[in-house]
């Protein structure tokens, strides 16, 4: 019953954006736009999630629409439901945020018509059940959202992030098409109920994981396709780049997910698992890394994207390798994880994408070395920032902590399994997953600690104001749907229940909400437990004792004396903390190897006036070595053949000749 | 009766391969707009057949505008062109007659090679013409790749589609919107083509593609 209305809210989307065209003179028209998406997304959030919780049967539809002989296949079920849910609340909390928001966009004509389009075409992904439907929703989502990052072209910056957008995902859509190729077989058959009943052989699968894992990590923000991640997603505007990063990746999960564990069905070798554990290894420290050099607010949120999506991805390869070895329950549990991280990184990652726009709207800046004492102007943003910051870190009782904690339960099974290689590559990975929480960590004392606290290390940050309520409500949404979700992380895990069962064999997890006061039990009462509701009760007790105790027992007196200046006599906000001084450690403890960081002072000479300088030179590897010598090759390539272009018109003419010669020769001899 | 209409069928299209052959060593431009107008006229015949054996009406419609537009038209407003352009004298060297014949000969071996394995399940009739159109395609397009004149690119394009013609008709052909448009289409690009020949000799004082192209030698980089 809720598919054809689903299918019905994207159409209303598009009516939307289109409306948006054509009344873009208008004056407060986006209250209108925003508002309406804001309208549509609550009713597909409540769509979305009474199918999930009541009816996760799933459900099809087919319209005489795209390919005529195979026509538009639609299916919700609980996969695609969940999904829902995750993006069109994303959606909706976005819209919130953009009623206040929007009003500062400088733009908005290039904003307001690709929004609904955008949200729309995440929308159709979820609900295609044929590859042509897929992939048109795929492309329809990729050029909505590059028109939104190429809003403010004319930042030179931005055009050059559209550029290597467009070309990731065309290549990642390539990748795609491939991958249903294979899966459809040579009799063309491309809805997705055939290819799921039709057995591909192991050869041909795992190709099409290969593609897969390209086409949708290219999306997704896998190392190493995630060069395009961090330059496009905060280009775009701030409630876009929460849409972006905190949904649209969910999205790209959602496709391999989609392909890998639903259309290919059981894992036919355990080296898938170990590929995909491997490479969301490397993406959650390679981001947390990155994530750490950089002091421009959004570019470092966009890649915490990069580490989360290397940890969904450890969680979904803890998956297949258990569901290669037929142990079901504790697939359950790592897919479980996987899914809880991808809802979990959804909320916060919007939140602090929101909260950046927040201070983006009310300093202009987002350079964190020109920001500082935020806290004093914005409290509200800040509290929610911090939240938010709290929660990517995996700090208990947030919901972060949930989600991570059940992946190192997955990783604990592990040497469970059979063979050897995957016994020492999940331990392994658990040390860099391990290691990128808590480079995560001090990552967000970073960016909380020289944004919000000290002193305005700027004119524009020193007149900073408090955000729109409208802002607030959407930050505010956010901060709560993360503690809710980490004191009850039971609740969410057994919504999760039929989407883990509809992948895994209808194995699940043991139902949570019987066990007692809340706790979560994944595997065994014998093995661990977690209560969130038990943790936040003591915080909050052993909280208030201590404030008690302090005021009970400390002096009251007044005492006067000189104010500590942390040895530096002169009080100017230069002299304090700054975003790279913060960094410089663990730049020198990691950078130094995987960045080639190289730190150069520059002493002027005595009596020269200059002021001395300190340089830090970082390299990128991934594009030093992955892609400058493919662009290198194709300029060098392009301009090999370049005379082509000045040929006369019969050589032209004789190439056609020449080529349909040897093509039709080429069949003549292949018969 | 099928015997003979088959026969028949047979003998026009090959009949159209052979007039291909006869507009590859065409050295004046008038012989080589009135061979194409034999060639039109060829085609016209074939679809008319074709129309009559296989009882298809609106195939009579595709066999009178070939005859109109291209059997009539088209090489009247050509030798109008050639006249206006005053080069109706000129001679064109076409290289090696026997050369060239060699070619097309070996052009029609690989279309009757390509067609008749791919189209076994097909009736015999189709499989003959669409190897043979398959081979006047190929020929049309050999004669684009060997003249220099502009017109004689024109025959050579416009012998081409009488090949795509002549396979639509072999094919129980082409929806009559499709063919008409076609032929619409055809004769717009005569016009275009005029046009162009017009300004071309105006800026260039030739039509050969040779004397255009050391034009464009000093232009390069």
């Amino acid at each position: 019953m809720s598919l054809p209305l689903l299918l019905g809210l994207p159409v209303i989307l598009l009516a939307v954006g289109i409306h948006a065209v054509t009344t873009s003179r208008r004056s407060h028209r986006s209250h209108w736009i925003y508002g309406a998406t804001l309208i549509v997304c609550v009713i597909a959030l409540g769509l979305a999630l009474a199918s999930l919780l009541m009816d996760p049967t799933p459900a099809t539809l087919t319209l005489p629409l795209g390919l005529p002989w195979l026509g538009a296949h639609f299916r919700l079920d609980a996969l695609a439901a969940f999904f829902l849910v995750v993006v069109n609340l994303g959606g909706a909390v976005a819209s919130l945020f953009a009623l206040g928001y929007g009003q500062h966009e400088s733009a908005p004509g290039r904003v307001l018509p690709f929004f609904p389009a955008f949200l729309a075409g995440m929308n159709l992904v979820l609900l295609a059940d044929d590859a042509f439907t897929f992939l048109f929703a795929w492309e329809f989502m990729s050029l909505s959202s590059w028109a939104l990052v190429m809003a403010h072209h004319q930042e030179p910056a931005n055009s050059r992030a559209g550029y290597l957008y467009l070309v990731m995902a065309c290549f990642g859509t390539l990748a795609l098409l491939l991958a249903f190729g294979l899966l459809a077989g040579s009799d063309g058959a491309y809805d997705f109920a055939a290819i799921r009943a039709g057995q591909a052989t192991p050869g041909l699968a795992a190709l099409a994981l290969v593609l897969a894992l390209i086409g949708a990590g290219s999306k997704a923000g896998l190392v190493p396709l995630h060069v395009w991640l961090p330059l496009a997603h905060p280009a775009a505007p701030s409630h876009v780049s929460a849409l972006m990063s905190g949904v649209m990746t969910k999205v790209a999960v959602y496709g391999f997910v989609r392909i890998v564990f639903d259309l290919l069905g059981e894992p036919v070798a355990w080296w898938w698992g170990g590929l995909v554990l491997a490479l969301g290894g490397v993406t959650a420290v390679l981001g947390v890394l990155y994530a750490l050099m950089q002091h421009d607010l959004k570019r470092l949120l966009a890649y915490h994207t990069v580490e989360n999506i290397g940890i969904i991805f450890i969680g979904l390869g803890l998956a297949l390798a258990f569901q290669a070895n037929q142990m079901y329950t504790s697939a359950a549990l790592a897919l479980t994880a996987a899914l809880f991280h991808i809802l979990n990184h959804s909320l916060f990652k919007s939140l602090l994408f929101l909260g950046a726009g927040a201070v983006l709207t009310a300093t202009g800046e987002r350079d964190m070395e020109r920001l500082g004492g935020l806290i004093h102007p914005m409290p509200w943003t800040a509290l929610a920032f911090l939240l938010g910051a709290a929660a990517i870190s995996a700090l208990p009782p947030l919901n972060g902590f949930v989600s991570e904690w059940l992946t190192f339960q997955a990783i604990l099974l592990s040497p469970e399994l059979p063979q050897w290689l995957l016994k020492f590559l999940a331990p392994a990975v658990g040390a860099l997953l391990a290691l990128s929480a808590a480079l995560a960590a001090a990552c967000f004392v970073k960016a909380f600690g020289i944004t919000f606290l000290g002193r305005p290390r700027s004119p524009a940050a020193a007149q900073a104001q408090e955000t729109d309520r409208y802002s607030l409500w959407a930050l505010f949404i956010l901060a709560g749907l993360c503690l809710l979700a980490g004191i009850l992380p039971g609740l969410v895990v057994d919504s999760l229940a039929p989407v883990v069962g509809l992948l895994n064999g209808s194995a699940r997890l043991v139902t949570q909400h019987d066990q007692p006061w809340l706790t979560l039990v994944p595997v065994a009462d014998v093995k661990s437990s977690y209560n969130g509701l038990l943790v936040l009760l003591f915080m909050a007790f052993s909280g208030a004792v201590a404030a008690f105790l302090i005021h009970r027992l400390a002096s009251s007196a007044v005492r006067r004396g000189p104010a500590w200046d942390c040895g530096f006599p002169e009080a100017s906000p230069t002299t304090q903390y700054t975003a790279g001084s913060f960094a410089q450690p663990i730049r020198r403890v990691f950078g130094s190897v995987v960045f080639q960081a190289r730190e150069r002072v520059m002493m002027p000479p005595p009596g020269d006036l200059r002021p001395a300088r300190f340089e830090v030179k970082l390299r990128d590897p991934i594009w030093e070595h992955g892609y400058a010598p493919i662009a290198n090759a194709v300029v060098a390539a392009s301009s090999r053949f370049n005379y082509l272009q000045y040929l006369t018109i019969r050589h032209y003419l004789s190439l056609v000749f020449g080529a349909l010669v040897i093509l039709l020769l080429g069949m003549a001899l292949w018969r | 009766m099928h015997g003979l209409a088959f026969d028949i069928a047979h003998l026009l299209a090959g009949g159209m391969v052979v007039v291909s052959f006869l507009l590859l060593y065409q050295v004046r431009l008038f012989a080589l707009i009135n061979v194409f107008a034999l060639h039109s006229l060829v085609l016209v015949l074939a679809v008319g057949w074709q129309a009559t054996i296989q009882e298809a009406h609106h195939l009579y419609v595709t066999a009178g505008i070939a005859l109109i537009f291209k059997a009539i038209l088209i090489p009247t407003a050509l030798h109008r062109i050639v006249r206006r352009l005053g080069i109706h004298r000129t001679l064109e060297v076409v290289g090696g007659v026997g050369l060239n014949m060699l070619a097309g000969a070996a052009l029609v071996a690989l279309a009757i090679l390509v067609m008749l394995p791919v189209t076994t399940t097909a009736d015999v009739l189709a499989r003959e013409d669409l190897a043979f159109a398959l081979a006047v395609v190929l020929l049309g397009l050999w004669l684009m790749v060997i003249r220099h004149n502009a017109v004689s690119l024109v025959i050579g394009f416009m012998s081409l589609e009488n090949g795509l013609v002549l396979a639509a008709a072999g094919a129980r052909g082409m929806p009559l919107a499709v063919e008409i448009s076609i032929a619409f289409s055809v004769l717009i690009a005569l016009i275009v083509i005029g046009v162009f020949l017009f300004r071309i000799r105006e800026r260039f004082d030739s039509v050969d593609m040779q004397a255009m192209d050391s034009f464009r030698e000093g232009r390069r980089r």
